[in-house]
């Protein structure tokens, strides 16, 4: 028999409790060191930032394999917490509530590939 | 308990007297309720502004032309609109983007470590307030050229 108490306890059926708020924060944190890293190389870079400088950042291969990953993160970052804002304020009808997130999943999968297409063909 | 007993179901009371205009500009929210409330007015600001923010990755990316597009929107004007205007919707995701990371940084800190006196919440409640509009005018100066 499956044990559901103590630790393995079921809260709620779906488990997605712990998930997001899991991943919120590490989404959060890969994002943040990203902003710190893009920062220090606007920063240390010298002379002022033309068009060479700025598409220079990005055309290394290391820096396209971390910003694709965290294009991916700040997917699933805003998902959840767009998914939050509609579970809070949008509680009366389902109908609506569902077509905002289906409509919210539409709007970031749509940003996220134009994101992906400028950063790859660079 | 005989309240539990009786058979008869008493209605629950209802309380619906607050007034929009007299009752929520008198509320006074504490700090960290300001910056909680701002996390996500800040994190809904960007998820609308998306295109904008990839379109100015992807013009100011892509060549040496989108690169002198991508300027002229914010010096002379784009789409009828006076450059000043995309300047401060740049400064709108600027403040956006400071308040979101530095709050964000004090939830993961406040995970981290446990921290959750009442001082600790309502000092860096009003740290996280004062620094991303402190960085916003900062950064807001050099955008509009005053340095």
């Amino acid at each position: 028999m499956s044990v559901n108490y103590g630790s393995k306890r079921l809260v709620v059926g779906a488990h997605y409790g712990l998930r997001d708020w899991l991943s919120q924060r590490i989404t959060a944190a890969l994002m943040a060191l990203f902003t710190i890293l893009l920062l220090a190389q606007v920063i240390f870079t010298k002379g002022p930032i033309g068009y060479d400088q700025w598409a220079g950042i990005f055309s290394a291969q290391w820096m396209k394999v971390l910003t694709l990953t965290v294009i991916l993160a700040l997917l699933y970052h805003v998902w959840v917490g767009m998914r939050d804002i509609w579970m809070d304020y949008v509680t009366s009808r389902v109908w609506l509530r569902l077509s905002l997130q289906v409509a919210t999943i539409v709007w970031l999968v749509a940003c996220a590939g134009w994101a992906i297409q400028v950063l790859w063909r660079l | 308990m005989s309240e539990l007993a009786t058979p008869v179901s008493k209605k629950r009371p209802e309380f619906r007297n607050i007034n929009a205009f007299t009752d929520l500009t008198t509320y006074r929210m504490t700090p960290a309720a300001w910056v909680s409330i701002l996390h996500r007015v800040s994190g809904a600001i960007m998820f609308l502004l998306l295109p904008f923010i990839i379109w100015m990755f992807d013009t100011s990316i892509s060549s040496e032309i989108s690169f002198a597009k991508f300027k002229a929107a914010f010096n002379i004007g784009m789409l009828g609109l006076p450059g000043f205007i995309w300047k401060l919707l740049a400064l709108a995701l600027i403040w956006a983007y400071l308040h979101h990371f530095i709050a964000g940084l004090r939830h993961l800190y406040m995970d981290v470590t446990h921290a959750q006196t009442n001082e600790f919440g309502k000092t860096t409640a009003l740290i996280t307030l004062g620094l991303s509009i402190l960085l916003t005018l900062v950064l807001g100066a050099k955008l509009f050229g005053l340095y």
